[in-house]
């Protein structure tokens, strides 16, 4: 049996009169912060694939090149404590929410000075003061946590405090947990219980080697998938971070007004392989091509020029700034020392007995300084 | 004061305790409000807690046995409540690789203070899908905690420090003993997790055993008292933590130990007790550590099957006689 190829993200972005251009609207300023939060995670990206290759890094690793824009994008249109929870392609999210690189790369490094201690992960990063819940390696796994940390926003603003469900949960995943059960469920739930979150699937067109076509019926469009669950949904464009903006802001809104769930699918492509170790046989030299010519920071950056003056000199200082923050990283992550023997035994129950021994916050903890005001 | 209640009031009490003394606490699960229960439970605790604490679900386990977690990770106190532990196992992922993993993964960053409770082991000729023991499977995860009252007055106790503890715990009921009765103080108490308790002082043989095969000890120790020999019953009440000097203790004084877990006996806890007790006991023992397990079979629906394949009185006696060398 043979089903229509799917054409890949597709559609030029639908013009938008000037007046709902919300992110044209934010100014230059916030603009050349998302620039450089995109720099920042496909720098850091560059960097972990060099360091990968140089073991210092191990497991599996999947880096974000590509989808910057959706993180970016997404986290933008939320509340610095709105939460978010995501799969193992974690990096751009954790750094998007404020995670310092140096932190970030410490954890993939197996170092005491990463934001779990070295003991997560590249798949497992977690900010919680940032208001990041992980970094989550079971496909779909985060889909019922995400409806479980909004369930608690709500519960804990109406229910202890008496007033309105005030906060919004972003639950981002992959198109390949879509085919998981939990997935199904969470949105059974998040839809009867009527609890805040936005699942958002970042479309890549694969899971591994397998694209939405083979793997995933409604492939071509699985908002049909929202609509089982009675939730409102959209699609958007996630090469262009003005349009993810533009997209998820009304969306976010919405569902922070309705105390309601929703469901987007944000369409993306990720530059590179699945992880370190992927050939990426099952996709076509053009397509690639068709894609990187998207690039989502070349956008960005050309509308900053075209809009805004930005100069080829400050573009250049941008990079620079940028490269130089994560070499920095790179270096304080070598340093930072791996965790004592004793930290097998620590986090593995709050209470000490027998052979634990309780719990302690990372270093990170008091060593972090606000990277953004 | 003391009142004669059932098990079933006594877990009710202790969860509305807790709901009365901590907002953060709720109660979620399949039928556990409009329905009051699907063992009654949960029975009045919508009418004085609202829907809003007490939340029914659609029949979906991983799903709000993973929205449970995402809520414990925001700080609140999440009972969730699965009708039969038998239905866990469609949970796996959730409960076995986020719960006890969160506060590891996270660096100590956020943990997972959530309870889960339900009915464990043979309910009564409910066939193999619906009789799981699941002691054995889940005792295994570092990062869980499981309690396994047999008495009231351990279900209220263990269950008050279960919703406080900061830490994932497995709750496990047994639907056999939903209805028996026992004493319970009106007044506030808990239970501390990790200390057994001697149900049955004796000096010839320790019998060790948690939840309801308790019960099964202290016929088969009334039988043996018959015979001259005299049983020291421990109930261990929590596997994870494991109150293995209490143990050790009585086995010092009897020399002899059976241990009686009514999970399958390939790496079970009946299992790891015998190791530890042959550890730290290995020169008082006068003979191996004996063990009564569930038979190694997929638990039968026929009656006569199941209450052969199940651990009773008798393959308790037998296997005490069998230790002290008196069969
Ligand atoms: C339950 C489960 N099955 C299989 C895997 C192995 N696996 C890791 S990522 C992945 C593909 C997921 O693709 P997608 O959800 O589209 O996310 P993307 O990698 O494109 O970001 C697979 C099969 C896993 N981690 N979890
Ligand atoms: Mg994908």
């Amino acid at each position: 049996m043979t089903r229509p190829m799917r054409t890949m993200p597709t559609a030029p972005p639908k013009p938008r009169p000037a007046d709902e251009n919300l992110a044209a609207a934010l100014g230059p300023e916030v603009l050349r912060s998302w620039l450089r939060d995109m720099l920042l995670i496909r720098e850091f990206e560059v960097r972990t694939m060099q360091a990968y290759q140089n073991r210092q890094i191990g497991g599996f690793c999947h880096v974000y090149i590509g989808q910057e824009a959706v993180a970016v994008g997404c986290t933008a249109a939320v509340n610095r404590n709105d939460p978010i929870v995501t799969a193992y392609r974690d990096h751009g999210h954790a750094l998007a929410r404020g995670l310092e690189p140096r932190f970030a790369m410490a954890e993939m490094f197996g170092r005491i000075g990463g934001c779990a201690k070295g003991k997560g992960g590249s798949m497992h990063f977690f900010d919680v003061p940032n208001h990041m819940y992980g970094g989550h390696g079971i496909v779909g796994a985060q889909t019922p946590l995400g409806t479980g940390l909004a369930f608690a926003t709500k519960y804990e603003d109406e229910v202890i405090n008496g007033g309105s469900s005030s906060r919004v949960t972003l639950c981002f995943l992959g198109d390949g947990a879509l085919n998981q059960g939990a997935f199904h469920e969470a949105l059974n739930l998040a839809s009867v219980l009527d609890i805040p979150v936005i699942f958002v699937v970042e479309n890549n067109g694969y899971s591994m080697g397998t694209s939405i076509t083979r793997g995933t019926s409604m492939g071509h469009d699985i908002t049909t998938k929202a609509i089982g669950y009675g939730m409102e949904s959209a699609v958007i464009e996630g090469m262009d971070v003005m349009d993810v903006y533009n997209g998820m802001k009304p969306m976010v809104d919405a569902c922070r007004a309705a105390s309601r769930p929703a469901f987007v699918e944000i369409r993306t492509y990720r530059f590179k392989g699945h992880s370190m170790s992927d050939p990426r046989k099952y996709r076509t030299k053009d397509e690639e091509a068709k894609f990187e010519a998207e690039d989502p920071i070349d956008k960005l950056a050309d509308y900053m020029m075209s809009e805004h003056g930005l100069s080829e000199d400050e573009y250049k200082s941008l990079t620079k700034s940028v490269r130089t923050e994560v070499r920095e990283a790179v270096k304080w992550a070598e340093q930072s020392p791996p965790p004592d023997l004793d930290e097998l035994y620590t986090d593995v129950y709050v209470e000490r007995w027998g052979p634990y021994l309780g719990t302690s916050p990372p270093p990170m903890m008091q060593e972090r300084s606000e990277r953004r005001p | 004061m003391t009142r004669t209640i059932e098990f079933r009031d006594a877990l009710r009490e202790a969860m509305s305790e807790e709901m009365r003394r901590d907002q953060r606490v709720f109660l979620m699960g399949e039928e556990v409000a409009e329905y009051n229960g699907a063992y009654k439970v949960s029975r009045g605790m919508l009418d004085e807690f609202g829907p809003r604490r007490v939340i029914d679900t659609p029949i979906s386990e991983s799903g709000f046995a993973g929205l449970g977690i995402g809520a414990a990770m925001m700080g609140l106190r999440p009972i969730i409540e699965f009708m039969s532990w038998s239905f866990s196992l469609v949970a796996a992922d959730p409960i076995l690789n986020n719960a006890p993993k969160m506060l590891y993964m996270s660096g100590g960053q956020v943990g997972c203070p959530i309870v889960y409770r339900g009915n464990d082991g043979a309910g009564g000729q409910l066939g193999s899908t619906h009789s799981w023991c699941v002691e054995a499977l889940y005792s295994n995860v570092p990062g869980v905690k499981i309690a396994i009252p047999h008495t009231p007055y351990d279900a209220k106790g263990l269950l008050k420090t279960a919703i406080r503890d900061e830490d994932p715990v497995f709750f496990l009921e047994s639907e056999r003993l939903l209805s028996v009765t026992g004493e319970v103080p009106e007044e506030e108490y808990t239970v501390p997790f990790g200390q057994a308790k001697i149900v049955r002082p004796g000096k010839d043989c320790t019998v060790v055993s948690f939840g309801r095969p308790v019960y099964f000890c202290l016929d088969a120790a009334e039988e043996l008292a018959k015979e001259g020999i005299d049983c020291e019953v421990i109930d261990g009440r929590t596997i994870r933590p494991l109150d293995i000097d209490t143990i050790v203790a009585s086995v010092k004084n009897t020399n002899y130990c059976v241990v009686v877990d009514q999970s399958w006996s390939f790496a079970s806890p009946g299992s790891e007790i015998a190791a530890q007790v042959h550890q730290h006991c290995f020169d008082d023992l006068d003979n191996y550590v004996g063990r009564v397990h569930s038979d190694d079979v997929p638990a039968p629906y026929a009656q006569n099957l199941e209450q052969e394949m199940l651990p009773n009185a008798r393959k308790i006696t037998e296997a005490v006689r069998a230790v002290t060398y008196n069969a």
